[in-house]
């Protein structure tokens, strides 16, 4: 499980946590999110703008 | 203030403009003052129309009087100047005022016999405050906090607006500067045909982000989750309570009031963004937005009064900024007035194309593929001002 943050306003997708607000349940991997996906936060980050964070 | 020069995070920097953030508190209780006075002091139409005197002829005024501020806070002061409570508590308390100053304005309407341009003045005065409550729904709106989140719903439900903070948030942002974006403006549109395209635009847009998202989750659409119907609930509440109160006969008043706080957002992002253009990347995708995709304005009182908002550019970078660390950057596109003046011109649409046309151009560089065209007006306006496709380079087409 993997944590990928949003280089604009350090928003992080948690693998693990998933984010329900959004649709994507705990467990949802970053990959299977669509490719659409956008920061839900500030929404000027694309998907492939995110960072892995290491663990 | 001398104290926050102290060792503080802010590394030596004073925020000369603490004290000045309440102005974004006074402008808009001052549509709280007419009806005031009015019961209070003299019977006198005049008082009603203060508000409005005071947004269209002496805040253009002090623009052009005490001219701009080009000052940033310094990159190592943001953390600090973000973290300071102040600046939130300045955004909290103008939630109360709003709420007060429009029950207030609307059982003055009900209860007291005014004479039509009495009405007007009130109407007017009142909408013009839902404005205020719409840049501080899209101030708290952007913040993470449930907290900041859940005033923004409570102060945009005033005006039947709740959609905005989501329309704006994952709709605007996303397509900002772009033919798909109704509340970008395009070049040649005047603010008349706007606002058929800007209002119904923003809440089919909020509506259809909310039904992905419930879908996501596996919810109804008209689930309580649901982001558009929350703050809506809460409006329809208000309303009923008034209408109880005071007769059938202010719902209408109620509307017209309604209608013209959401036309203050609808002159707002005409102007924010007029005729600007992202280009499209060979991917389909429109490049990020970059601080030349919005209009600026460094003038000082309307800052004071919208919490920065005019500081556009930086905002579009960094949504989440707070508006106390927004920042200018040298050659923006720049407006000639704040916001308020701007508005006025906007209602002349001639003149706006006169002052407004010729820095749109210089700010694209003349390039038509920079240029976010009223479709039916491109042919037109190409001829006009003596513009040809530059070669493609490499990038899609524009609108």
């Amino acid at each position: 499980m993997t944590r990928y943050q949003c280089p604009e306003c350090g928003y992080e997708y948690d693998e693990a946590a998933g984010d329900p607000h959004q649709g994507y349940p705990a467990g949802t991997a970053w990959d299977s999110l669509p490719e659409t996906f956008t920061c839900p936060d500030c929404a000027v980050r694309y998907k492939e703008d995110f960072r892995a964070l290491e663990e | 203030m001398q104290h926050l020069a102290a060792d503080n995070g802010l590394a030596g920097y004073v925020d000369r403009k603490r004290r000045l953030w309440l102005f974004s508190l006074m402008v808009p209780g001052l549509a709280l003052v007419g009806p005031l006075l009015y019961m209070l002091v003299s019977p006198n139409v005049l008082w009603l129309w203060l508000s409005t005197i005071f947004g269209y002829v002496v805040i253009p005024m002090l623009d052009g009087v005490l001219g701009e501020d080009l000052s940033n806070p310094p990159e190592e002061a943001v953390p600090a100047l973000e973290a300071d409570p102040y600046y939130r508590y300045v955004t909290y308390a103008l939630v109360p005022i709003l709420w007060v100053s429009f029950i207030v304005n609307i059982a003055f309407l009900g209860l007291y016999e005014l004479p039509w341009y009495g009405t007007l003045a009130v109407i007017l005065a009142t909408g013009g405050s839902l404005g205020f409550g719409l840049n501080l729904g899209h101030e708290m709106g952007h913040k993470k906090t449930g907290l900041e989140r859940w005033l923004a719903k409570i102060t945009l439900a005033l005006g039947c607006y709740g959609h905005f903070f989501v329309e704006h948030n994952r709709g605007h942002h996303r397509d900002v500067a772009t033919p798909e974006d109704p509340a970008s403006a395009r070049m040649g549109e005047s603010i008349y045909r706007f606002v058929f395209r800007e209002m119904p635009g923003a809440f089919f847009r909020a509506w259809d982000l909310e039904a992905q998202r419930l879908e996501r989750c596996g919810k109804s659409v008209w689930s309580l989750d649901n982001e558009v119907l929350q703050p809506a609930l809460i409006s329809a509440v208000l309303y009923a309570l008034l209408i109880a109160w005071l007769g059938i006969e202010i719902l209408p008043v109620m509307l017209l009031i309604a209608f013209w706080g959401a036309f203050q957002l609808t002159q707002a992002n005409y102007i924010e963004h007029y005729g600007l253009l992202r280009r499209k990347e060979p991917s389909g995708r429109y490049e990020r937005c970059q601080p030349h995709h919005s209009w600026n304005s460094n003038h000082l009182f309307s800052n004071w009064a919208l919490f920065h908002l005019q500081r556009h550019s930086d905002h579009h970078a960094h949504p989440t900024r707070r508006y106390q660390s927004l920042r200018d950057f040298p050659d923006l596109p720049r407006l000639p007035n704040g916001y308020f003046g701007m508005y006025l011109l906007a209602y002349f649409p001639p003149l706006w194309q006169r002052v407004m046309d010729p820095r749109l151009l210089e700010a694209v560089g003349h390039d038509p593929q920079r240029i976010n065209f009223l479709p039916a007006k491109r042919e037109q306006l190409m001829r006009r001002y003596g513009l040809s496709e530059a070669p493609l380079d490499g990038a899609g087409a524009a609108a």
